[in-house]
């Protein structure tokens, strides 16, 4: 997948656990907290949702990686290079 | 012997009074729409069909899930969350109670489920089997879903409630033993305010159709409005129901205070069990149970105007509880009998609490609805008060009584006056 194969992944994902949010104006520089409501069970929602569909296993202490879309995808990019969409 | 508690002897702070209700129904998402289904005779049962057990027949909700509840709540929480979180904003709008400057720590969440947890835990299951068993996809919301207080609990977390809320736990008795349990409360001065009665979310779980039929219970009828038949002879089993019914209740001082609307008074109540059998009924116990109850309100067997009968169309089921009424009721020449789950199903943790909204509004308007489907009457089941297949207009309702049984030999008899 290319990052922006995966930034739609994520986004994706954050329309199935925010379905009330409005994502088209994401900052991919802010972190999602700044600009969702998110709590530290939607965040393992994406950690669990990228296992699910992908197998991309996230150990705990990368999870600060997920701060952001920017830092979400260029976290994934290698371990999601290889996989076709 | 449980001591006589005669409502009107009892000083007004110990007086419990019924001041709202919220609910949903098979056949109606508010009390006005309800009880109108029941009086043309409407039922709720409709053709279902769930995971691995296929197609059978339900009682199903369609209240506006969105009404209270974000769609990110939705997906948080659990069916019986929902259900509860509609009911409990209607009741409390029901009531008319001032709750933007109504103390939430003094309020009281006790709702009554027949099961909680079986609906996520199959869908974790059905999960995970996609993936092998791999259990490290197994959801870390599965544990805040399946905790046997979250009907209640998401109550509390969508109304900011912060007084106890817990669930009672009483198989199909679940609905009255929640009134109960808030009545308790209000006199013990636990709280000021209880909003109480049962929930269930029963249909969403494969594994109660499953079992019930394996049991040789559940009912099977070509025309699905017709199969949830109590005491008909050709009555084949449970028509399994989702629904809600949660109450305000309060003390009859604080009622009085705020000048609220009072659709009746908790008179009577008991709860005992048979200790005789997992599903079997036993009438002797439940004769006792509806004994205690009428001695705790002070009255006689034919002051009681309308029974709301349990009855769910099981073969054994039915026939008992009729032994037990007869020995209460047989020389009763006023009292009329009914069944609501002939309308709506079986509504587990709900059934107590919606039979008896169903039947409050027979104070004002002096009708007792009928129990529908009944073809032929089985005459295990003969009831000289039996209202059949047609309302009945009544002279006089002062008392209703509700029964709700449940597995395990648990027994629940609540008893409301017209106020």
């Amino acid at each position: 997948m290319t990052p922006a194969e995966i930034r739609d992944e994520i986004l994706d994902i954050l329309e199935d656990i925010s379905p009330d949010e409005d994502l088209d104006n994401l900052d991919d520089e802010k972190a999602f907290r700044d600009q969702l409501e998110l709590d530290s069970m939607d965040f393992l929602d994406i950690v669990m949702e990228l296992r699910k569909r992908h197998r991309v296993q996230i150990p705990e202490e990368d999870y600060g990686n997920l701060a952001s879309m920017h830092s979400t995808v260029t976290y994934l990019e290698p371990k999601m290079k290889d996989i076709v969409k | 012997m449980i001591a006589p508690n005669r409502a009107a002897e009892l000083p007004d702070e110990q007086r419990i009074v019924i001041t709202g209700l919220g609910l949903t129904s098979p056949n109606g998402n508010d009390w006005d729409s309800y009880r109108q289904a029941l009086l043309e005779k409407r039922s709720g049962v409709k053709p279902y069909e769930i995971r691995y057990f296929g197609k059978t027949l339900a009682g199903i909700c369609d209240f506006e899930q969105t009404r209270y509840q974000t769609r990110k709540d939705l997906r948080r929480g659990t069916r019986a969350g929902s259900v509860g979180v509609y009911c409990a904003n209607e009741a409390i709008k029901h009531s008319g109670i001032d709750w933007e400057n109504t103390n939430k720590s003094r309020v009281g969440i006790y709702v009554g489920v027949t099961e909680h947890g079986n609906v996520e835990t199959e869908n974790e299951i059905h999960v995970i089997k996609g993936f092998d068993y791999d259990t490290s996809c197994w959801s870390h919301h599965h544990n805040p879903r399946t905790v046997a207080n979250n009907p209640a609990g998401e109550i509390a977390l969508n109304m900011g409630i912060t007084g106890p809320h817990y669930t009672i736990g009483a198989a199909c008795a679940a609905g009255n033993a929640g009134i109960i349990q808030g009545a308790q409360m209000l006199r013990l001065g636990e709280c000021d305010l209880a909003i109480a009665g049962g929930t269930s979310e029963s249909i969403h779980t494969f594994g109660i159709f499953a079992s019930f039929n394996s049991q040789n219970a559940l009912a099977t009828h070509e025309t699905p409005e017709k199969a949830s038949r109590p005491f008909d002879v050709d009555r084949n089993g449970i028509v399994v129901a989702e629904g809600g019914c949660l109450y305000t209740l309060e003390r009859l001082s604080d009622a009085k205070v705020r000048g609220a609307e009072i659709y009746g008074e908790l008179v009577g109540y008991a709860i005992n069990t048979d200790a005789t059998d997992f599903v079997l009924p036993n009438p002797e116990r439940q004769a006792e149970c509806i004994r205690m109850a009428l001695d705790r309100a002070g009255l006689q067997a034919d002051q009681i105007d309308i029974v709301s009968t349990h009855a769910t169309g099981t073969s054994s089921g039915d026939s008992q509880e009729c032994i037990a009424l007869r020995n209460i009721f047989g020389q009763s020449q006023h009292t009329r009998i009914n069944n609501t789950k002939s309308y709506i199903g079986h509504a587990m943790g709900a059934a107590g609490s919606l039979e008896l909204a169903g039947n409050l509004p027979s104070f004002k308007d002096k009708t007792v609805h009928p129990t529908i489907n009944v073809d032929q009457v089985d005459p295990d089941c003969h009831l000289e008060g039996l209202v059949i297949n047609d309302p009945q207009e009544s002279k006089r309702v002062d008392y209703i009584l509700n029964n709700s049984f449940g597995m395990l030999g648990i027994n629940s008899v609540v008893i409301i006056s017209r106020f």
